[in-house]
Order: C-alpha cells, then sequence, then structure tokens
C-alpha cells in the first residue's frame, strides 16, 4: 500500500482558447504516491492551476489520462469528487455567513449525518472555535485559510488539493497555514500543493514536480532535484575586501566551476565536500587569512529552479 | 436517501444558505424587500396625479404593474449572487463536492422564489393600504400571483445563464442598467396606447407587458393597453407562454453553462 499511486495523470493536454484565461498544459504526467506531500512549483502561468482543476474534475481535458485512486477524472468524475478535497486559490468560503454555519453547510452537502458535531470538532481542530460565531467578512487572511482547509478535509479526502495555499497572506498566516497543512498530511492525507514560492515547496514537499509551459521539467524530492545541479558550494564571508582576489585563487585550485564573488562573500562550488573545506581551511590557514565565516551548502531550490527553467527557455 | 431525495435535501441546504444571509444581514434584505414599496410611492404619489386613469385612482393600474416589475428586478439579485458565487470560487467548491450538482441551480431557484413570494408580499401589503383592491374573487387573485411567479421563475433562468457566463461585477452593472428601459417600455406604468405607435407594439409584445396585462384582467383592475390588438386580447396566453419559452431557452442553457464552467 505504501506505493499505492493515488494520482497518475499521463500526457493531459489542456488549450485555452484566446489563451487569456491561464496556462495549458502540453503534455503533462504525474504521479503521486499514497500519503505524501507533492509539490506542483511553478511560476505564474506555467499551468499549475490548471493541472489542479483537471485533476479535480472542474475542467475537461483536451487529451491524455488522469485517475485518482483510481478512478478516471473523466468519466467517473462522482467517483472522484466522493475523494478528494480542493482549496482553491481564493478561500471559497461564504462571507456572510459564521465559520461554523459555512462548515455544517459543507458538512450537510457531504451528506454527513451529523453536520454539526462534524464542524465543531474542525473548527477545534483548526484553532476556530473561538471565531466560530463570527461571520466570516471579519476573520483574518489567515483564519480564512484555515476555514477554507477545514472546509475541504470534512470527509477525510483522500487526495487533497491545495493550490497556492499562501498566496497573498503576510508571513505570520503563512507559517499559520504551513502548520495547518503539515497536521493534515500527519493525518494519512495525500496531498498536492501548487505554489509559487520555493520555500513553501521546500518546506511542506517530499517530492517535487517542477511546471514550465504546461509540462513537468524536472521531478524529484527536494535533495535530488538540489544534488541534479551538481555541486554543493563554500561560501567564505571576508573581513577585509582586499583580500579577496588572494582568496579568489586559492579556491580556484580545487573549485568544481566558476568562484562567484559578491561583495565580501566569495562561493566556490565543491564536488567533495569535506575533503574541500579542509584544503580550502588549511590554504587559508597557510596564508594567513581569517575569513569571518565558512559555510558548507547545498544548492538552494532557487538556484535549481532558475537553472532549469532558465536552461529549458 | 436515493439520487432525488439528495438532490431536493441538496438543494434545501444550499437554499437555506441564502436564508441565513437574510438573518445575518437584515437591513440589506429589507431594504431589497422594500425597494419595489418605494417605486410603487413614488409613482403612484408623485406621478399618479398627472395620470387621472378614467374612473379609478392611478393604483389600480399601477399596482398589478409595479408587481410585474418587481418580478422583473428580481433578476438582478438572481445574476448578482450567481456571478459573486462564481467569481469567489464557492462555485466551484461546490462543484468539488459529492453533491448533487442541479442543487447548486435549484438551491438558488427555491431561495430566490422565497424572496420573490415576500417582495410580492410586501407589496400586495401597500398595494391593499393605498387603497388597491382585487374584484374578482380570491382564486383569480392567486391566479395572477401564479402568473407573476411564473415569469420571475422564467426571469430567474435568464438570470443565473447572465450570472453564470459575464464573470465579474461590472457586467452586472451594465445588466442592472438595461433592467429599467426594459421595465419601462412595458404597460406597467401607462397604457400602451399613449406611446408613438411603434414603440407601443414593441411595449405590447414586452412579456412583463402580457402578464401586467393578464393579472389586471385577473384582479379585475381597469387596463387601457388591453386594446383590440391580437397580443392586447390575447395576453392571458401570452403570460403563460412567453415565461415557457423563456424556460425552455434559458434553463438548458444555464445548465450547459454550470457543467461547462472553466474560469
Amino acid at each position: 500500500m505504501a506505493t499505492e499511486r493515488v494520482i497518475e495523470a499521463v500526457g493531459v493536454r489542456k488549450h485555452y482558447q484566446g489563451g487569456t484565461e491561464g496556462a495549458g498544459l502540453n503534455g503533462f504526467d504525474l504521479e503521486v504516491t499514497a500519503g505524501t506531500v507533492t509539490g506542483l512549483l511553478g511560476p505564474n502561468g506555467a499551468g499549475k492551476t490548471t493541472a489542479v482543476r483537471i485533476l479535480s474534475t472542474l475542467l475537461e481535458m483536451d487529451s491524455g489520462t488522469a485517475t485518482i485512486a483510481g478512478y478516471d477524472v473523466r468519466r467517473q468524475g462522482a467517483e472522484v469528487r466522493r475523494r478528494i478535497g480542493l482549496v482553491g486559490q481564493y478561500a471559497a468560503v461564504d462571507e456572510i455567513l459564521t465559520g461554523r454555519q459555512n462548515l455544517v453547510m459543507f458538512a450537510r452537502l457531504n451528506h454527513l449525518g451529523n453536520a454539526k458535531g462534524r464542524a465543531d470538532e474542525l473548527l477545534e481542530r483548526f484553532g476556530l472555535t473561538e471565531a466560530a460565531g463570527q461571520a466570516v467578512s471579519k476573520y483574518s487572511g489567515g483564519m480564512r485559510r484555515r476555514l477554507d482547509l477545514a472546509a475541504s478535509l470534512i470527509v477525510a479526502p483522500r487526495v487533497l488539493f491545495v493550490d497556492e495555499p499562501t498566496t497573498g497572506l503576510d508571513p505570520a498566516a503563512r507559517i499559520e497555514v504551513w502548520s495547518a497543512v503539515r497536521q493534515l498530511v500527519a493525518g494519512g492525507t495525500t496531498v498536492l500543493l501548487t505554489t509559487q514560492y520555493l520555500e513553501e515547496a521546500d518546506q511542506l514537499a517530499d517530492r517535487i514536480s517542477m511546471l514550465k509551459a504546461g509540462k513537468v521539467v524536472a521531478e524529484g524530492t527536494p535533495d535530488e532535484l538540489k544534488t541534479r545541479l551538481g555541486s554543493d558550494w563554500l561560501d567564505l564571508v571576508l573581513a577585509d575586501p582586499a583580500e579577496i582576489p588572494q582568496v579568489v585563487e586559492l579556491a580556484a585550485a580545487l573549485a568544481d566551476g566558476e568562484v562567484r564573488v559578491q561583495d565580501v562573500r566569495v562561493s566556490v562550488p565543491v564536488k567533495d565536500r569535506t575533503k574541500a573545506l579542509v584544503q580550502l581551511a588549511n590554504s587559508l590557514h597557510e596564508a594567513k587569512i581569517e575569513p569571518e565565516d565558512i559555510t558548507l551548502r547545498r544548492p538552494t531550490l532557487d538556484e535549481v529552479f532558475l537553472h532549469l527553467t532558465g536552461a529549458a527557455a | 436517501m436515493n439520487g432525488l431525495g439528495w438532490a431536493l435535501a441538496d438543494s434545501w441546504t444550499i437554499a437555506r444558505r441564502t436564508l441565513t444571509h437574510w438573518r445575518m444581514q437584515p437591513g440589506l434584505v429589507i431594504f431589497q424587500w422594500f425597494f419595489p414599496v418605494l417605486m410603487l410611492l413614488m409613482f403612484g404619489g408623485l406621478l399618479g396625479g398627472a395620470m387621472e386613469p378614467p374612473g379609478s385612482s392611478y393604483y389600480e393600474l399601477l399596482v398589478p404593474g409595479i408587481f410585474a416589475l418587481a418580478m422583473l428586478f428580481g433578476l438582478e439579485g438572481t445574476m448578482t449572487a450567481v456571478t459573486t458565487d462564481v467569481s469567489k470560487g464557492v462555485t466551484d467548491r461546490f462543484r468539488s463536492l459529492p453533491m448533487s450538482s442541479a442543487a447548486v441551480v435549484l438551491g438558488r431557484c427555491i431561495a430566490d422564489m422565497l424572496d420573490s413570494a415576500v417582495t410580492l408580499a410586501v407589496l400586495v401589503g401597500t398595494g391593499l393600504v393605498l387603497g388597491w383592491r382585487w374584484h374578482e374573487g380570491l382564486p383569480s387573485a392567486l391566479a395572477a400571483f401564479g402568473l407573476l411567479l411564473l415569469l420571475r421563475f422564467a426571469l430567474l433562468w435568464v438570470g443565473i445563464f447572465i450570472g453564470l457566463t459575464v464573470k465579474n461585477a461590472q457586467s452586472v452593472t451594465m445588466v442592472q442598467v438595461l433592467v429599467w428601459p426594459i421595465g419601462f417600455l412595458s404597460s406597467a406604468f401607462v397604457a400602451t396606447s399613449t406611446m408613438p405607435a411603434w414603440l407601443g407594439t414593441i411595449a405590447q409584445w414586452n412579456p412583463l407587458s402580457a402578464t401586467a396585462t393578464a393579472s389586471r384582467a385577473l384582479f379585475g383592475n381597469p387596463d387601457p393597453s388591453a386594446t383590440a390588438t391580437w397580443i392586447g386580447t390575447n395576453a392571458a396566453v401570452a403570460a403563460l407562454i412567453a415565461p415557457l419559452l423563456l424556460v425552455a431557452i434559458f434553463l438548458p442553457l444555464s445548465a450547459h453553462r454550470f457543467r461547462t464552467l472553466s474560469r
């Protein structure tokens, strides 16, 4: 069961007439294993939302196949809808109703016997019990998002689609939402998350699919993607800018690529992490150069992302 | 519960949402219900003196006209509610639920018909206070109310279709403006015979006129628009056929639009 594929998409294509309504898909493939979080990462217009709308049966694809928990999204829409939750880009809750009234309504529409009981459970779980009787129009952005998440979890879906959950939220609200998503995952829900924030994907996702122009251009765990870019980096922060030329010369001897300099920071791509660190530390010591800081780091997802999407441009 | 049972239960859940809106925002909904009363008082009170209908009060002519007009104005509420839900993603949430998809639209339908029934009740009360009466007995009056609500039911589907199609609030405003000339180009306020001939003909064929004229006949109120033209003498037939025709066109269109929503 651990490797059961709950989302599978092969060669999905969608073309929008006029092209202004959002990016289409151009042979989109995706495989998501049960109980994982997959991040669909890409810039605006890459087709992230389109992919989610197709997988959640809201939009018809032109060609290709996609299944959710083994059910065809095109032919077995009702079965698919019974197993998914959707959190769209906007907090899709009724602003005039209270938080509680919203959840009771959605619970009724999910045909639950004890709609009120379920609503109260979810309010508690998402820390909204105190605000339960207030109109949603009085909620903060983070509270609305949490209510939105709660509404999509009424029936504990197999698969939860979360489309850009933190777009437009302030940092505090963003952290609130992240912790809510982590809770879900701990509960065993499979999550497909779209985001344009690399940090968000890095924080939440087990696997990342990078999307560009309606196609997945890279796929793997955050670590694999970082490794795929190749080298790790040694960052040196120097006390005296005058030392830069000498340090660059020393570093070039063991660098795996071009040494970069930005202000007093010298970044050295290296292959053999520990060996390079020791060698560089030794040669700096011999040259009597005392840097303020030395750090060894993996490439950031930003670097991977720019590398991959830039290269394909 | 079977499929039909769930469809009805879901529709009622959706309708109840609107009823809860009324409870949460009583000021707004009361204003909505009393807006047609304001129109009635404005036209009857301010312009009524200049109308001088032969042998009766202007209210006898005007009140059924305002009834019909209120049914037309209900269109705006339907449209606004539908557009708001689509643009806020609420419709998408409904569509991603395992609920009956017809219920989203049916629920809207139930809520708006209840809303119109209240609007009509408020207007009837005001009309009675102002001296308007029905003269042909209660069954006949009820038939007239039935015709009015039938018109509202037909316009509801027009509203749902436009609401699903326009996608933004600006377009809704445009339709809200257009409702006025459509309302005035009818027999709601004056006899169509007082208009230039070609305009009068258009006004007579306005479904709103058919309903106004037919309900005046059922209430026993005077109607100088019931002239010797075919549409003037067969208003009751037109008041039945026109709404059914609108439903036949816009119900399938709305259903299709709903199924293929792809914002």
